[in-house]
Formats: C-alpha cells, sequence, structure tokens
C-alpha cells in the first residue's frame, strides 16, 4: 500500500513536467496551428542553463533558485526570437514546411548544447533545502519531488487564472476557436502570435530547469519529452490546456505503475496501448476537438509546379550503365559509399511515395528501415535463416510493423498524423534499444555479414543495385498505377475522392505498407552492408534524414529520391571531414532549403524544363 | 464617411465582385440588397480586409483603407458582424465583449460591457453563460455587441435577419434604429426586404456582383418594376 | 406493382453545436425528375445534400434509396450504389490532368483503385474521353486541371460525377461563381446530358433564372425544414416562399 502511494506521487510529479511541456505545445499550436518539434529542445536547453547558472551564480544557495527563475525566461526569449525570424515566414505555408523548420530548430540547438555542454551525460546540483528525502507511510520520498506536486497545481491554477482571467488570456482562447475573428475585431495577431510562442517556450523551459536536479541531463532530452509530449497532447486533445493535464497525469501516473509491475520491454506498451484505445474511441483526443476540413500535407502541394519531367529513356540507360561500370574503377571505401547511397534511395524514394504522392507526413519513417534492417539480422542470428532468405524476409517485417502501426495513423491526417507516426517509431526504438534479450539494446547486433558469396564489396554492391532498382521501378510503377493516381487524387481533396468511391483510409493504409515494405529492404541493404544494426537505425534524427532526402530532391518526384539521397550522402561525407557539428550544419541546410527551394532540386529542374519548352513553344 | 470606388474581388478562382461602387454618408442606414450569392457578404468583407480587393479603393474618413489588414481597419473604426456571427463558442458572453473591447483610448471610450448590456438586456443575464449555449437570436445579440466594443463610427452588418425567428427579427430592427439614433452609421446587407425598408434610409441592389440599382428605401418600395426585376416581390 | 421513388427522406435531423440545420425534412423523388432545391443562406440545403451523400450522418431519421436504406453509410459506399454529387466549392484533384481526374473515379467505379501494377495512361481513357467530350471538354484533355478556368472546372466536376453512370445526380450549387450566361450554359448542359440517360437530379441554386430554366419541381428549405414544394409556378406564387424567401417578413 505505501508502496503504491509514493509510486502514486512519484507518477504525479512526472505528470507535472510532462504537464508544463504540454500545455505550452498546445498552446502553441492552438493559436498559431504549428506544432512545435523544437518543443522539447528547449525544454533541453533550459536544464542545462539552469545547471549551468546555478553553478556560476554567486548567491550561494540561492543560485540555484535563481537558475531556475532565469533559465527559463532566456529559453522564452530564444522562442520569441524565432518566432519573429523564421515562424513569422511561414505562417501561410504548407505544414511540411513549418514542421520542417521547427525541425531545422531542433538540429541545431541540439548541437549547440553538445558544443557548450559537451556530450558527456551531466547531472544537476540538487535543490538547497530540499535535498533529502521525507518518509511517507514508512518509504522515502524525495523533498523536492514533494515540492513539485504543490508547486504542480499552483502552476495549473495560475496558467488557468491567465488564460481566463485577463484579457491577454481570453484572446488566447478566442484566436484559438477562430483566428481571422479576432483580427477583425481590432487585434493584432503578430504580436499574439508571438506572445503566445514566448509564454508556450517558457513553460517548455520552466519544466526543463525544475527538472534538472531530478535527472540526468542528457543530449537526448529533447526527442524523449517531445515524443512523450505528443502522447500527452494526442490523448489529451491538441489546443487544450486542460486535455495536457489530462494526458500528462494519466501517463505520468501509468509510467510509474508500469516501472513497478511490468517488465522494461513493455512497459512502453502500456502507453502506447492506452493511446491507441483514445484514437479509436475519440481520433482528436478526450478534450480535443473533431479537426473541420482537415488539410493533408498535399492541401498546399496542390500547386504542382509546371509539367512533369520526363527524362528519355537513354538518360536512365546511361546511369544505370554508369552504376554497373563504376565500382570496379572506385576504390572501395566509395564501394561501400555507393551502397550506402542505394540504401537511403530506397528509405527516401519509399517515403516519397508516402509524403510527395499520398501527402502523408510522416516523420517515422525510420521505423521501417530499421525494422528491416533488424529484421535482417533477427532472421539471420535468432531464427539462424540463411542470409538470403533473411533478406528478402526482412521488407515484409517491416511491411508488417507499417501496417500494424498505419491503421492507427490513417485514422488522422495533417500534423496529427505526423506526431502519432513519430511517436510510433519512437516506441519501436524504445523496444528495440531496451530490450537487450532479443535486440542486444543499445548494443546493438553484431556479425551481420552477407553469406560467402556476396560478401566482397563489388558483389554486395550489385546485390544492393538490384535490390535498388527494383524496389525503385516498383514505386515508380505503383505510383503511375491506378492505385498511385487514386493516392494522388485522395492527397488532392480527400472529400471528393470518396465521393467518388474510395474508401481513403484504406488506400492510405495500403501505400504506408507498401511504404513500409521497401523501406525496410533500404534497411536490409543497409544492415548487411554495415554488418551490424543499432537502434539509432529507427531513430527521429534517421526519420529527418530522409525526410531531408526527399526534400532535397523535390517531394513531387520519385526520381529525385535517389539524387537526394546521393546529394545528402555526399554533402555528409564532405561536412564532416571539417566540422563535427553536422546536425546543426543539416539544420541550416534545411531553413535554406525551405525558404529557397520549396519545390526541391528536381522540381526546380522541373519548373527550369517546362518554362524551357514553354519558351520554346 | 465610406466610399467604395469600383471594388473588384475574387474568393479563390471565382470572380464575385465587379465594379461596385457605394457610399454611406455619416449617420445613414444604408442597406445593400439582393439575392444569395449576389456578392453582399463579399462587399462587406472586401471593405474589411477579410477579402483582398483585387481592383479598385475603399475609402473611409477620406483614408483609403483598400487592402490594409483587418485589425488597423478596425482600429480605424469600421466595426464588422458577420453572417454567421463567429462567435467564440467556448467563452462565455462576457468574454466574448471582451475580445472586441477596444483598449486604445479612442479619445472619447463609449462603449463598455454595461452599456452594451443596456442596449441588450436579455444578455446581461447570460454574461456567465458559454456562449454556444445561446439563441440564434441572442448570438447575433452577442455579434453585435461585441463589435460595438471596438467603439465604431462605421458598422458593417452582414444579413442581421438571417435565421431569425419573425418576433425577435422587429426586435432585431428596433435595436438598429437605437444604434442609428447613437450615431452609428450603418451599411447592412440584407435579402429581407421588409426588414430592410424598416431600417434603412438608402439601398443598393446587387445582383451577379454588379450595382444594378441605388435610390431612396422609399423611392424603391414604390417601384414595384425594380423590386420585381432584382428581389421578385 | 407501381414503382416507389428513387429516393424517399423521411424525418431527417441534423444539428450543429445548438443550431437545428435541418429538422425533420422529408420528401420523396420520384425517378428522372430535375428538381431544385432553394432557401435563403443558412437554411440547411447544404445540410441536407450532405446527408444524402453521407458526407454528414443524420442525428435522426433515413435515407431510404431505391428502398434501401443508405443512412449510415461512408461516402464511398453511397456513390457505389448509384447516388453521385458535385461541391458547392469546386472539388477536382488539381494535380492530374483533366483526363486523368475523370480516369481516377471511371477505374474507381470499375473497382480498380487498388491495382498496384498497371500503366493508368492508357485504362479507361476511351470511357474518359466520352465523358469529356459530353461536357465539352475533350479538347483540354490534356490540361493540367489547375490550369483551367473556372467554367471549366465545374464542367468537369460533373464529367467527374458521371463517371459512376449514377440513377440520382446531387448538384450543390453547380454555377455559382460563373458569369450569367455561362451559368444558363452549364445547367442546361446538364439538363441535356441527365435527359439522355434519365438520370434523377437534386441541385441546389441560388441563380432563379438558373432555377426557373431548369428545374421541374422546387424545394423550398427555411430554417431547417421544407416549407413549400411544387411546380415552379406554384412556388413563385406561394404566398408563404414569397414572405420568407424572396421577399420581406415582419
Amino acid at each position: 500500500m505505501a508502496l503504491f502511494i509514493v509510486q502514486l506521487l512519484t507518477g504525479l510529479a512526472n505528470a507535472m513536467f510532462l504537464f508544463l511541456v504540454a500545455s505550452g505545445l498546445s498552446l502553441i499550436f492552438g493559436v498559431t496551428r504549428i506544432v512545435n518539434f523544437a518543443h522539447g529542445s528547449f525544454y533541453m536547453l533550459a536544464a542545462y542553463l539552469a545547471s549551468s547558472l546555478a553553478a556560476a551564480l554567486p548567491l550561494g544557495p540561492a543560485s540555484f533558485y535563481a537558475a531556475v527563475v532565469l533559465a527559463p525566461l532566456g529559453v522564452a526569449l530564444l522562442g520569441g526570437l524565432i518566432e519573429v525570424c523564421l515562424l513569422r515566414r511561414i505562417y501561410r505555408a504548407p505544414e511540411l514546411y513549418q514542421v520542417l523548420l521547427t525541425f531545422a530548430v531542433v538540429l541545431v540547438i541540439g548541437d549547440a548544447v553538445k558544443f557548450f555542454w559537451g556530450t558527456e551525460n551531466r547531472t544537476g546540483p540538487s535543490p538547497p533545502g530540499l535535498s533529502g528525502s521525507v518518509p511517507i507511510l514508512g518509504q522515502l520520498f524525495p523533498t523536492y519531488d514533494l515540492a513539485i506536486l504543490l508547486l504542480g497545481p499552483l502552476l495549473a491554477l495560475g496558467l488557468w487564472w491567465v488564460l481566463h482571467r485577463t484579457r491577454w488570456g481570453i484572446l488566447i482562447r478566442a484566436a484559438t476557436s477562430d483566428r481571422e475573428m479576432v483580427g477583425a475585431l481590432g487585434v493584432n495577431q503578430a504580436w499574439l502570435f508571438t506572445g503566445v510562442f514566448v509564454l508556450g517556450t517558457w513553460l517548455a523551459g520552466l519544466a526543463g530547469a525544475l527538472q534538472m536536479p531530478r535527472v540526468a541531463l542528457t543530449t537526448v532530452m529533447d526527442s524523449t519529452v517531445i515524443v512523450e509530449t505528443f502522447v500527452v497532447v494526442v490523448i489529451g486533445g491538441m489546443g487544450s490546456a486542460f486535455g495536457a493535464l489530462l494526458g500528462a497525469v494519466l501517463i505520468g501516473v501509468l509510467q510509474a505503475f508500469g516501472i513497478l509491475w511490468l517488465p522494461r520491454e513493455f512497459q512502453l506498451a502500456i502507453i502506447f496501448i492506452l493511446m491507441a484505445a483514445v484514437l479509436i474511441l475519440r481520433p482528436w483526443g478526450l478534450l480535443g476537438r473533431p479537426e473541420t476540413e482537415s488539410g493533408t500535407a498535399g492541401e498546399a502541394l496542390r500547386r504542382e509546379v509546371g509539367g512533369r519531367l520526363r527524362p528519355p529513356r537513354w538518360v536512365w540507360a546511361g546511369i544505370l550503365l554508369a552504376l554497373m561500370v563504376l565500382p570496379s574503377l572506385l576504390p572501395t571505401f566509395y564501394v561501400w559509399v555507393l551502397v550506402e547511397i542505394l540504401a537511403f534511395a530506397l528509405f527516401a524514394g519509399s517515403l516519397q511515395l508516402l509524403v510527395g504522392t499520398g501527402g502523408m507526413l510522416s516523420f517515422g519513417h525510420a521505423a521501417y528501415f530499421g525494422l528491416g534492417a533488424y529484421g535482417a539480422a533477427l532472421l539471420m542470428k535468432q531464427a539462424a535463416l540463411p542470409m538470403p532468405v533473411a533478406f528478402l524476409l526482412a521488407p515484409l517485417v517491416a511491411a508488417a510493423a507499417a501496417l500494424f502501426f498505419g491503421a492507427f495513423c490513417v485514422r488522422l491526417s495533417g500534423v496529427y498524423f505526423a506526431m502519432l507516426t513519430l511517436a510510433f517509431a519512437q516506441i519501436a526504438f524504445a523496444v528495440v534499444h531496451q530490450w537487450y534479450d532479443f535486440t542486444g539494446g543499445d548494443n546493438g547486433i553484431l556479425g551481420v555479414w552477407p553469406a560467402a558469396s556476396l560478401a566482397a564489396p563489388v558483389r554486395y554492391y550489385y546485390l544492393a543495385l538490384l535490390a535498388a532498382v527494383c524496389g525503385l521501378s516498383a514505386l515508380w510503377r505503383v505510383t503511375g498505377s491506378p492505385f498511385g493516381y487514386t493516392l494522388r487524387a485522395a492527397r488532392d481533396h480527400p472529400r471528393r475522392c470518396q465521393a467518388v468511391g474510395v474508401n481513403v483510409r484504406s488506400h492510405r493504409l495500403l501505400a504506408f505498407g507498401v511504404a513500409g515494405f521497401f523501406a525496410g529492404l533500404g534497411g536490409a541493404v543497409f544492415a548487411f552492408a554495415k554488418g551490424s544494426v543499432f537502434p539509432d537505425y529507427l531513430s527521429m534524427p534517421m526519420s529527418v534524414q530522409s525526410l531531408v532526402m526527399v526534400l532535397l530532391g523535390g517531394i513531387h518526384a520519385l526520381a529525385g529520391a535517389p539524387v537526394g539521397a546521393a546529394v545528402y550522402k555526399l554533402l555528409d561525407i564532405v561536412i564532416t571531414k571539417y566540422t563535427g557539428y553536422w546536425q546543426a550544419v543539416l539544420g541550416g541546410i534545411l531553413v535554406f532549403l525551405v525558404v529557397a527551394f520549396p519545390h526541391g532540386l528536381v522540381g526546380f529542374v522541373q519548373a527550369r524544363w517546362a518554362r524551357m519548352r514553354a519558351s520554346l513553344g | 464617411m465610406l466610399d467604395v470606388i469600383d471594388l473588384d474581388a475574387y474568393y479563390g478562382l471565382s470572380h464575385i465582385l465587379f465594379g461596385v461602387c457605394l457610399r454611406a454618408a455619416r449617420g445613414e442606414v444604408v442597406a445593400l440588397l439582393g439575392r444569395n450569392g449576389a456578392g453582399k457578404s463579399t462587399t462587406l468583407k472586401a471593405i474589411m480586409g477579410l477579402v483582398p480587393p483585387a481592383a479598385g479603393r475603399v475609402i473611409f474618413r477620406g483614408e483609403d483603407i483598400t487592402g490594409k489588414p483587418p485589425h488597423v481597419i478596425c482600429r480605424k473604426g469600421i466595426g464588422f458582424v458577420p453572417e454567421d456571427r463567429r462567435i467564440f463558442p467556448d467563452l462565455t458572453v462576457w468574454e466574448n465583449l471582451e475580445v472586441g473591447r477596444s483598449v486604445e483610448g479612442n479619445g472619447e471610450r463609449r462603449w463598455t460591457a454595461e452599456r452594451a448590456f443596456e442596449l441588450f438586456p436579455a444578455l446581461k443575464e447570460l454574461a456567465r453563460r458559454r456562449s454556444d449555449s445561446l439563441s440564434g437570436g441572442e448570438q447575433q445579440m452577442l455579434a453585435i455587441a461585441r463589435t460595438l466594443m471596438g467603439n465604431p463610427d462605421l458598422l458593417l452588418l452582414d444579413e442581421p435577419s438571417e435565421g431569425l425567428a419573425p418576433l425577435v427579427v422587429r426586435t432585431m430592427a428596433e435595436h438598429i434604429l437605437r444604434l442609428k439614433q447613437a450615431g452609428i452609421t450603418i451599411l447592412l446587407s440584407e435579402q429581407n426586404l421588409h426588414f430592410a425598408t424598416r431600417v434603412s434610409d438608402r439601398a443598393y441592389i446587387l445582383e451577379k456582383g454588379r450595382i444594378q440599382y441605388e435610390g431612396g428605401m422609399a423611392e424603391l418600395s414604390a417601384n414595384a418594376e425594380v423590386r420585381r426585376r432584382y428581389l421578385m416581390v | 406493382m407501381v414503382e416507389g421513388p428513387l429516393l424517399e427522406v423521411r424525418d431527417v435531423w441534423k444539428a450543429f453545436g445548438g443550431v437545428q440545420a435541418v429538422a425533420g425534412v422529408s420528401l420523396r423523388l420520384p425517378r428522372g425528375e430535375v428538381r431544385a432545391l432553394i432557401g435563403p443562406n443558412g437554411a440547411g440545403k447544404t445540410t441536407l445534400l450532405n446527408l444524402l451523400t453521407g458526407q454528414l450522418a443524420c442525428d435522426g431519421g433515413v435515407v431510404l434509396f431505391k428502398g434501401d436504406r443508405i443512412s449510415g453509410l461512408p461516402p464511398e459506399r453511397i456513390w457505389r450504389r448509384g447516388i453521385s454529387r458535385t461541391f458547392q466549392i469546386t472539388a477536382t484533384f488539381a494535380s492530374l490532368t483533366v483526363l486523368e481526374n475523370v480516369q481516377v473515379a471511371i477505374l474507381s467505379h470499375q473497382g480498380r483503385s487498388r491495382d498496384l501494377l498497371s500503366r493508368t495512361g492508357r485504362l479507361a481513357r476511351e470511357a474518359a474521353l466520352d465523358f469529356l467530350k459530353r461536357v465539352g471538354l475533350q479538347d483540354q484533355a490534356e490540361k493540367m486541371c489547375a490550369t483551367l478556368s473556372f467554367g471549366d472546372l465545374k464542367r468537369l466536376e460533373l464529367a467527374i460525377a458521371l463517371a459512376n453512370e449514377p440513377e440520382l445526380l446531387v448538384l450543390d450549387e453547380p454555377t455559382a461563381g460563373m458569369a450569367p450566361q455561362e451559368r444558363l450554359d452549364l445547367m442546361a448542359l446538364a439538363v441535356q446530358i441527365v435527359r439522355d440517360r434519365a438520370v434523377t437530379v437534386l441541385f441546389t441554386e441560388h441563380d432563379m433564372d438558373v432555377v426557373f430554366a431548369a428545374a421541374e419541381r422546387i424545394m423550398v428549405m427555411h430554417q431547417g425544414r421544407v416549407i413549400a414544394e411544387g411546380t415552379p409556378q406554384s412556388v413563385r406564387e406561394d404566398p408563404q416562399v414569397q414572405a420568407i424567401y424572396l421577399g420581406g417578413l415582419c
């Protein structure tokens, strides 16, 4: 009983942090309609900042508390700057670009934290005066957590007071239901948006700063917290501060008891089951409102550029020939680089089917790439299948997972879809990461080598080339099939598409499965090329990479995917030669791409091509 | 007070307004008549800056306000009450009024919640209620009261009588006349000719995006030919 | 045996929040009739159409098509029963060509929308061109849909809606946003097409010229109810209709 109470209290203390972060995310989304993926980064930054301030301020024991106050303010200021300089430009842009831009901020802040604080885990200072434990029913309970339990409701009450008792709060709530009307009543939306963004980041920052003495500070805090936050808001309902509270308490308490009763591998499953149940019953969350006339990522992608680029056959033949001849002329290192590019081409090409053709903005596509890789490794190591069989079956593992997760995801659209794909990918990541007995946890699985007959670099290269050519032609075929056209029709206008007899959800699910299959094939190619698999194949940065490749190439053309994969990988090789902060550079590239080349490289060429043809008559 | 010159507007791809010209003098109530889809709402929205005018100009008190953002136009003294009212459903009646309140001390601060409740006593009882529980007539009153809180000199009312029960329509007419007495200039769009006749001084008839007729309300009532032709009465 | 109505609506209700958009509408639409549904903005016309074609679910009441209950079915299943529709705000597939727009609809009708391996190019091409010819768009078949003029988009929407050879065609303001003469032309074209194939039509429209030119019977809605129904002449002369819709009140 005592253990039960203490565990409940621990869960509630955790819930307070989740609530602070989630309510900030939810408020920002409610007013600006932007899902701020960088929200977790502000949380992480505030935690690091607070720990440094606490050490540096010359106030004795009061330094800690001064730091807890100052760090969130600093982070909120940064949030305001980012809103004014970056986000303000993209409120009317397609949500794909909004999300990518906030993702760029994730990458830059992530590397900034590594730059200033290093990659070693840090422990924050303990809170003066609150560092001990108090006995509760004979069990020891940290004093600090008790303080948090008292502070949390106060903060929730304060937030309620601001939202319901101040003019500014009333404006925020009004704008959440009808922004345009608020403008017509004389309210300058620009400042309202900035204000909400500052408030939201302050809440995230406060959570981070308060969390500082409780947990180890790590450079993956951002992705951990953002995924939990997504789960909270998906359960509670986007745009509702009370939904955030409800979702946070449910998740916090469930997690606390999960630790107690469930084996480590299955702790996440319980959250997943809760989320799935909520989504089935109320796709818009417990306290959220149903989306009106939902947008898909395709919404604004309709303004397709000019004509369609159809390179003559000899171009393809030439490229293929070059790829056949090249490896015998290249040093071994570059043969492996080419193999990686081929694996990524499959990965990006399959994502292109989802994002470009289907208008489904997936932020967790690495899950299927990674499950393909793990499928191959596990089938060979655990099921003792011969390598070629494992290689061929691996994509099916990925496709099965995609169909399973997809069944939930296709119930949603737009940014909700994106959040859910990311949440599922993160769950898959966590399972792989924690299930030591089966997947080896973060030690990965080693010795995943191709069969002896395929082991020579050039031989394996030809296998990879065969897989990539077959996979990409199949994807191309699917894109041009009645199914592909139907998928595009559903992207362009879901309601119209339903009204010509198409079950949009089931078509999207099929697309999800197909994309999962080919991502899995890419993963299998990658696994045997590296000879090992690691959990980070399923990680969020990996998912972002695939999106960047697709965006680099242009999301409208399948041909863009291999181009994007090649450009990306070569950039990676070149840039990592000069700096260890590749992610920050990638973030910069993303910002540049979103602002300068919204149609990607191939899209850019297509538009030029169309204009050239037009001028030639 | 208001001068609209050769206004053109599009809604997406469809061309809705073709060279609309109209004016409203201080203290006047002007009706914009026409059938559904004639372009009445679009005219009001274009004046308010909610639909960007493609061509033409909107002059308010001698100042060109064409293409300015809605919040700027609102602060210049134009209030807009949309056809579907667009009250904030999650907010209470009082909070809805608060959103409309002008914070800039516009010289003479005139409207307060108390004064709005004097005009619409029914709302006073409901001040703490969530506004989505209001009836259609109450929502319309709230929408007007909310806009008044911004101290407008010119009020744009989009179909104020629409969807209201006959008795409520009658009260609405009285409210509008009282606003006129308070010195507010009003431009209203309307399909209901009797209602418009009761409250307005002058009328324009809009048909398929063009002004087809302009004249005093009394003349229009007398002109059976025009009424039959454009309003089918 | 006397054939029942093609479409029968019995006491259908729908509310949004506190507003009763459709309040107990019943109607019987015999096969082959062209009927207009008119009424002031907010009368519930579009909501009623959305209830018939499954975009919205009824709060109460039933919709029967050829004697079978269709209320509660999703839009795609209702389409497969033979009811097709257009939307008030033009809805086409903007990134496809004009021809492909129609092809998608035909392929769906043929049950081939999950075909992953065929090439779309030649599939159902002749049939699609035939539909385009009927609405006078055959010369624009290869154009990108996004580059069409507004009037042509409306025609295309009609062609898409015809692709399943519907028995009942529901048109929500088919001529909204068009120039006056274009409106009459488009509606005349629609009527001619449906006459050739004995398609039943239910349409909403604001332009009375179009209504009186095309409709055999007219239904008038006000505040979620049907307040009158009859021939154009009788509706025009109905004092209640004049009072509520066409003219005054008070």
